[in-house]
């Protein structure tokens, strides 16, 4: 399977000259931009882990994309996002959030149901993947 | 004003115009807390339009059609509204702008129905006027904040369900009348799994003998959490839990909670006390709110008489909605562009300012209040994204239903086909390019990736709706969508 969370996962990958437009549109929007990666693609796991603080004063798209590129080379079998920051008064949160980057294999999600009373069944989210532990999850890494 | 009039001043016993009894006061200078509203008037021939203006502001407020001595137990200066300004409309022969002020005092803390109650109780169906219309209302900052406003509002939404930077995009399930749940499940598992963010009970699905609410909620839950599982993504059915009771809404939404829906839906129909009592279930409970504006056109649509939407834009947020619908520009109902970028701003901004062009009277400072997201349904279709992109903007849910479901390769394939239309011209924006211009070409290049867009382009490339807009702002030409 292919997770889709992010603003573009219907899309073919997009490659870095790609990437690098999209980083251009957000910091000349005064966006600054930060990189998470995580092997826990639950829906509900927000926090992704941080890959540094959030580039609040980098100015250069090639320099958060060589961000990019060494979160790679250190996580090659976790999923990374890119994410842009609107700090504006009224907004104050992510403006632009996508996967750069994939583990080989997605092995997806099994749901576990757990019949109730009145036909109600109570339902989760299982990625396949935690049952491994952290950091072994996508591979060798 | 026929009648006789009073012969020994103010207080006389007998009719007098609304004019001198002190609801005309063209030097009236509007303080900061009072709320304001524009009134389009058609007098009666014969009626001068700043009498009409009076009596308008007269029978929204404290007056009746005589002189009753009572009053002289009032501060009634204070209860009276006054018309402070008449304008007539350009090119619209007969017909004026009356601008009325209200004294915060008027109106309880926090109450649509005692809001609206004074301000369109009475005198809609007032003889001495042929028409009459509430085009805008200025809500001051001290009034916005008696309301709890939106249950979570555009930016928790976005942050609750984890997905940032572009429009949603959802589906409203059809037929609209007769599928049993299995059934309707069905079409809303395919639309989620291909890649909807949303699917739609539509306004006139409750609970009939086809589909009773319970057996259409678990089979839609369990459509929703099978869509998650496939696609990794938070997805969402907005179960319509309107009803004949308050007890009935209440039962059916904490029915939907307790199978993990992240909204319920009501429609307007339900009336303004009962969304406000939805809203604050909607907030207790953590459950998105969508607002199917059923039955709006029967007073909305018509230039001359009744509110206008924007007004009932304004109600909503101060109500407390998350979603609501606001039109589409392209589609198939009712929505001039400029009348619809007046609407969405109504909804979206935290500060709105007065323009004329969008049919907007009145600077609106919505004190920090959340913004609702809008949504725009009915006739759209992936060939038309640009200009929905253009039109609508990024924080509004896109909702393609026969768009979705008619796709000749199946539902899954429908949804596919929007979801790729989307990010393409997103990704086409945000690298700088006139989408507005080239998105027949971005949508042909995406389609080249997309087996599913390139036959809904083929299937509906070519549709479109246009037809002249009933509803537009008087300071423009009719402008048609491009």
């Amino acid at each position: 399977m292919r997770i889709t969370q992010g603003t573009f996962s219907y899309l073919p990958d997009l490659t870095d000259e790609e990437i690098a437009a999209q980083i251009s549109y957000a910091l000349e929007r005064g966006w600054p931009c930060s990189v998470e990666f995580t092997d826990d693609p639950h829906p509900r796991n927000s926090y992704w882990e941080m890959w540094g603080l959030p580039m609040f004063d980098l100015k250069d798209p090639a320099g958060v994309l060589q961000e990019i590129n060494e979160c790679r080379k250190a996580y090659p079998n976790h999923y990374i996002r890119l994410n842009a920051y609107d700090a504006s008064y009224g907004r104050q949160t992510i403006a632009l959030s996508f996967i750069v980057h994939r583990p080989p294999s997605e092995p997806g999600f099994r749901i576990d149901r757990q019949e109730t009373s009145d036909r109600r069944v109570r339902v989760s989210l299982h990625p396949y993947a935690t049952d491994r532990p952290e950091g072994e999850r996508y591979g060798d890494s | 004003m026929s009648g006789n009039a009073g012969t020994g001043g103010r207080w006389s016993a007998g009719v007098i115009p609304y004019a001198e009894m002190g609801y005309w006061r063209p030097d009236y200078q509007p303080k900061d807390s009072d709320i304001l509203a524009a009134f389009r008037i058609t007098p009666q021939p014969g009626v001068p339009p700043e009498e009409a203006g009076a009596a308008v502001a007269g029978e929204s407020s404290t007056a009746t059609w005589t002189v009753v001595w009572t009053d002289r137990l009032t501060s009634y200066e204070n209860y009276q509204a006054k018309c402070y300004r008449v304008e007539p409309v350009p090119g619209q022969e007969g017909q004026f702008i009356a601008y009325i002020a209200y004294d915060l005092d008027l109106f309880e803390e926090g109450s649509i129905a005692n809001l609206t109650s004074s301000i369109i109780g009475n005198v809609f169906g007032f003889k001495a006027l042929k028409a009459l219309r509430l085009e805008d209302m200025r809500i001051p900052p001290h009034y916005v904040k008696t309301f709890q406003g939106p249950p979570h509002g555009i930016v928790m939404e976005r942050e609750y369900l984890g997905k940032y930077g572009r429009p949603l995009l959802g589906a409203t399930v059809k037929p609209k009348l007769g599928l049993s749940a299995r059934n309707y499940g069905r079409v809303v598992y395919e639309a989620l799994r291909g890649g909807l963010d949303f699917t739609k009970d539509d306004e006139n699905i409750n609970s009939q003998p086809f589909m009773r609410w319970r057996d259409r909620f678990l089979f839609c839950m369990e459509a929703v959490n099978k869509a998650q599982a496939a696609t990794g993504e938070i997805k969402g059915h907005y179960l319509n839990v309107t009803a004949a009771t308050m007890e009935d809404m209440y039962e059916r939404a904490e029915f939907a909670k307790e199978l993990g829906s992240v909204i319920v839906m009501i429609d307007l129909t339900i009336g303004y006390t009962a969304i406000q009592s939805m809203a604050k279930w909607a907030r207790r409970n953590g459950v998105l709110l969508h607002l199917h504006r059923a039955g709006h056109s029967t007073y909305t649509r018509q230039k001359t008489h009744g509110v206008s939407f924007r007004v009932i834009a304004k109600w909503m947020r101060l109500a407390g909605v998350d979603h609501i619908h606001a039109g589409t520009v392209v589609g198939k109902l009712e929505g001039d562009p400029n009348s619809v970028a007046g609407y969405y701003d109504t909804l979206r901004l935290g500060k709105v300012p007065a323009d004329p062009v969008k049919g907007l009277y009145f600077d609106q400072d919505w004190a920090s209040l959340p913004g609702v997201m809008p949504v725009a349904s009915g006739g759209i279709h992936a060939g038309q994204m640009h200009q929905l992109l253009h039109y609508l903007g990024e924080d509004v849910i896109l909702q393609f239903g026969g768009g979705t479901i008619g796709h000749p390769m199946g539902i899954a394939a429908g949804a596919t086909a929007n979801r790729v239309a989307l990010e393409a011209m997103i990704k086409a924006r945000n690298e700088g390019r006139d989408f507005l211009k080239e998105g027949p070409d971005i949508l042909r290049a995406a389609a080249k990736h997309s087996r599913e867009l390139d036959v809904a382009l083929s299937t509906w490339g070519d549709v479109t709706f246009t037809y002249e807009s009933t509803d537009t702002p008087d300071v423009v030409e009719t402008p048609v969508s491009v």
